[in-house]
């Protein structure tokens, strides 16, 4: 109890930083900057939900995204709805995917799940290229309401993004230590066995994948308001599905803070990159440094802590 | 509008790309299909093909499928030296499956990145006689762009199947995927015969690279649009059958080039990745699988 | 009162064209020790994955004590107290030998209450079968005999009425059989009903009060172990014509 009551505290005091960080009013470009890197550590948390506990690698973490964002495009050139119901229900539709997906593992297994996740993020962008309402091939322009909190949206997307990268990782924090967790990494150790050793393996799988796919969406939820203009491209770039990978296998996959390290260490790395050299060297760095890892540090930097002598 | 005339032209079209689509897929049907190394990085090993070939095209004037030809024991080299460093790092240890999927994810990711640096982002196309004339078959009109592809890729598919079937190496890597003990009793080391394999569906990669870019431009992204054709083809060909992948791609293509022709071209892509989801979750072991 | 009573019922199961498991029918009683015993590919490990749920079935019936259970999911036969070992053991590989124990007591045997408790039954259970040294070991650094004890282990934690045993023998040595031979003996003294798959005959005769012979997916022998080994079809079955 002591040590859940902690967690909760330091939750609070990073919304209650990140609120007041909104109001200091520094370089607008450095809460441009957070925003993404903030973006990638609920992006990486929710990717680890599944690849990292349940041992599922998802390679259509862009198409969760995406969809979270049209679904904020959708429901803002239908309703004009409020942020708040934006990030709902695009967590909510990017839940329901993963749901599907999680259906999926009934039958494909490892790397034919994987493949499988990266041919459903080319079928859905197809659908959307293809989808006029919401700007089809051409994207569309989304235009922010006027007078948002924090007299800014750039300060007041930074601010919403904290809250959802503190609630991202708590929920990956209580999977961890509740028996989900367990059999979650028992399922990824051995699938057989967890299910004959009465971990009911179908249900925590579509767990996973549900709670994945939702916290996926979430993130993707702001980004129209965060860009103004979304194409089908940007939304599915292939860049989301590599770094959600990346960033958990550089920092570590068992546990909670190995995306949270990941993402920061990396994201801060290329938003840096992507101003003093150029993007597509930051991207080179990327691929490069994630081969290194998974060939050189299996568990990533959680991993070097833990053991510095290595086995 | 229906007619005809478009029908035709579109199954000739289709029959024509499924051709090449089996060259570029041979070398996942030999590494995924057999060896169970999941090389998502082929496709970047096929756009690598496709640049070389543009680069001996655009600064000596080379025919671009010779200079993939020419170039394929240079890949043979690459895919063997990968292979030797995904075996060391992954497959002694055991942890081959998610671990090595993410090595070769990188691994595409780093090829594509490298190209747009060396190359940038602009379509490249290459020079070469046959391209751009067309010949009437039949009251159809035929390609030549796309017929030669078409010739190399089903000598490519013969040859394969040729060597699989007729060669020691060739029957031991069958032997690699089937039975370890038949193998040892051939008295070949396993991993040197996967390191062969792959360093052949590298090859194989790269000339299919050369083919692709005398059918169409390329930009080192277009690796990505072959992840879902590539893994298509031989999940539905029955993985590590190469008359299956021939079937297959032919399948594949003569359905995207029907989707291009009546429902537009932006939804061919999504035909390849349909086709594939729908393969995996119904028969996983495809039309001709073991 | 003892439980573990497990009824076969006409079992069928095919692979594609291939028939598997023809009709087999069994009755292994409360708190018996039954051997189940053929030739390779005769069937006998279809039988088992159907019986615990990894396979669905084509046809008949499976009864645990008096309850059909022929179309409930794995994991909740186990927790029915239908648990098995397998035959290449699959152990929790990033958790340490303790752990392993901790998965089924928390999920099988309903123990979801305070992990501390769950640790240290799971370390009682690997006192009992001599493993209590390796409990903060990972998997990967036991030994062959160890493992199988390990597996054996996991079973014991998931609170088996019936467990089935898997060739948990292959490629031990002969010491090392008597040792989970006692193991298994120890277990059936507290009621566990077991069924014994293996190969080597000196310990499926030793153990089992009654055996069952597959033959290409169908039983052709069933008795004592004396009457088995006087079995002329048997032999046949064994040595060919």
């Amino acid at each position: 109890m002591v040590r859940t009551g902690g967690g909760l505290l330091v939750s609070l005091a990073v919304i209650v930083g990140g609120i007041l960080l909104a109001s200091l009013r520094v370089n607008l470009y450095f809460y441009f900057a957070g925003y993404v890197v903030l973006q990638y550590v609920v992006v990486a948390t929710a990717w680890n939900i599944l690849g990292g506990y349940a041992g599922y690698v998802n390679f259509g973490t862009s198409a969760f995204f995406a969809l979270g964002a049209y679904t904020a495009i959708f429901l803002i050139e239908a309703f004009r709805a409020p942020l708040p119901v934006l990030i709902l229900a695009g967590g909510l539709v990017s839940g329901l995917l993963g749901l599907g997906i999680g259906y999926l593992t009934l039958r494909l297994k490892g790397v034919f799940f994987s493949i499988a996740t990266l041919a459903l993020s080319v079928v859905l962008q197809t659908l959307i290229m293809n989808w006029d309402y919401v700007g089809g091939a051409k994207g569309v322009t989304v235009i922010r309401p006027g007078s948002p909190l924090f007299g800014n949206w750039v300060r007041l997307l930074f601010t919403v993004m904290v809250g959802l990268a503190v609630a991202a990782v708590t929920v990956a924090w209580i999977i961890e230590r509740s028996w989900v967790g367990r059999g979650l990494r028992a399922l990824r150790d051995s699938e057989e066995a967890a299910e004959c050793m009465g971990v009911p393996t179908l249900r925590l799988k579509l767990f996973a994948t549900t709670i994945s796919g939702f916290l996926l969406g979430v993130a993707g939820a702001p980004f129209p308001y965060y860009v103004t203009y979304v194409e089908p491209s940007s939304a599915f770039n292939l860049d989301y599905a590599v770094n959600a990978l990346a960033m958990p296998m550089i920092g570590g996959t068992t546990t909670w803070i190995g995306p949270v390290i990941g993402a920061v260490l990396l994201g801060t790395a290329q938003q840096v990159a992507t101003v003093t050299i150029s993007s597509e060297l930051n991207l080179l760095i990327v691929g490069v440094v994630l081969v290194a890892f998974v060939v050189l540090a299996p568990e990533g930097i959680v991993g070097l802590v833990r053991r510095p002598r290595g086995r | 509008m229906f007619s005809w005339d478009l029908l035709a032209n579109a199954v000739v079209a289709g029959v024509l790309l499924g051709g090449f689509y089996a060259a570029v897929s041979l070398g996942v049907s030999l590494t995924f299909g057999l060896l169970d190394v999941v090389n998502i990085a082929h496709p970047a090993f096929v756009i690598l093909g496709s640049y070389a070939a543009y680069a001996m095209n655009s600064s000596f004037g080379l025919d671009p499928i010779l200079t993939g030809m020419l170039l394929t024991p240079l890949f043979y080299v690459l895919g063997a030296a990968v292979y030797q460093v995904y075996y060391a790092s992954f497959e002694r240890r055991g942890e081959e499956s998610l671990r090595g999927l993410v090595f070769f994810f990188g691994l595409l990711f780093i090829i594509e990145v490298s190209l747009s640096l060396t190359y940038g982002v602009d379509y490249r196309l290459v020079e070469a006689p046959y391209i751009g004339k067309s010949i009437e078959l039949g009251g159809v009109g035929v390609a030549v762009r796309l017929l030669v592809p078409f010739a190399v890729g089903l000598a490519m598919t013969l040859a394969l199947h040729l060597f699989l079937s007729r060669t020691f190496y060739g029957r031991a890597i069958k032997a690699v995927s089937q039975d370890r003990l038949a193998l040892r009793l051939m008295g070949a080391n396993p991993v040197r015969i996967k390191t062969i394999a792959f360093g052949i569906g590298i090859a194989a990669a790269s000339l299919s690279g050369a083919l692709l870019v005398t059918i169409a431009p390329v930009v080192p992204s277009t690796d990505r649009d072959y992840i879902g054709r590539v893994f298509a083809i031989a999940v539905l060909g029955g993985l590590g059958s190469i008359g299956g992948t021939l079937v297959a791609a032919i399948i594949l293509g003569v359905a995207e080039s029907l989707m291009a022709t009546f429902f537009g071209p932006s939804w061919s892509l999504a035909v390849s990745f349909g086709i594939l989801l729908l393969a995996l979750a119904v028969r996983p072991t495809g039309l001709f699988g073991r | 009162m003892v439980g573990g009573r497990l009824e076969v019922e006409g079992l069928t199961k095919r692979f594609g064209g291939f028939t598997a498991l023809n009709g087999v029918s069994l009755d292994v009683k409360s708190g018996e020790r039954f051997g189940l015993i053929g030739p390779n590919g005769s069937g006998k490990t279809t039988l088992i994955n159907c019986v615990s749920g990894a396979l669905s079935t084509d046809g008949g019936r499976i009864r645990f004590e008096g309850r059909d259970i022929t179309a409930i999911p794995a994991h909740q036969r186990t927790r029915l107290g239908v648990v098995r070992s397998f035959q290449i053991p699959k152990p929790f590989i990033s958790m340490t030998v303790l752990e392993n124990l901790v998965i089924p007591l928390e999920y099988a045997a309903g123990a979801r209450a305070e992990r501390a408790d769950c640790a240290a039954e799971a370390m009682d259970i690997l006192r009992t079968i001599g493993l209590e040294s390796k409990a903060h070991t990972r998997p990967a650094g036991l030994t062959q005999i160890e493992m199988r004890k390990l597996e054996l282990a996991r079973a014991m934690a998931a609170k088996p009425k019936l467990l089935i045993s898997d060739e948990a023998m292959a490629g031990l040595s002969s010491g090392e059989v008597d040792d989970i031979l006692t193991i298994l003996f120890r277990l059936n003294e507290r009621g566990i009903t077991i069924i014994m798959i293996e190969h080597i005959m000196r310990a499926v005769m030793r153990f089992s009060e009654r055996i069952i012979v597959l033959d290409a997916g169908e039983p052709i022998a069933e008795g004592t172990p004396n009457e088995i080994v006087r079995n002329s079809a048997v032999e046949k079955a064994y040595l060919g014509e």
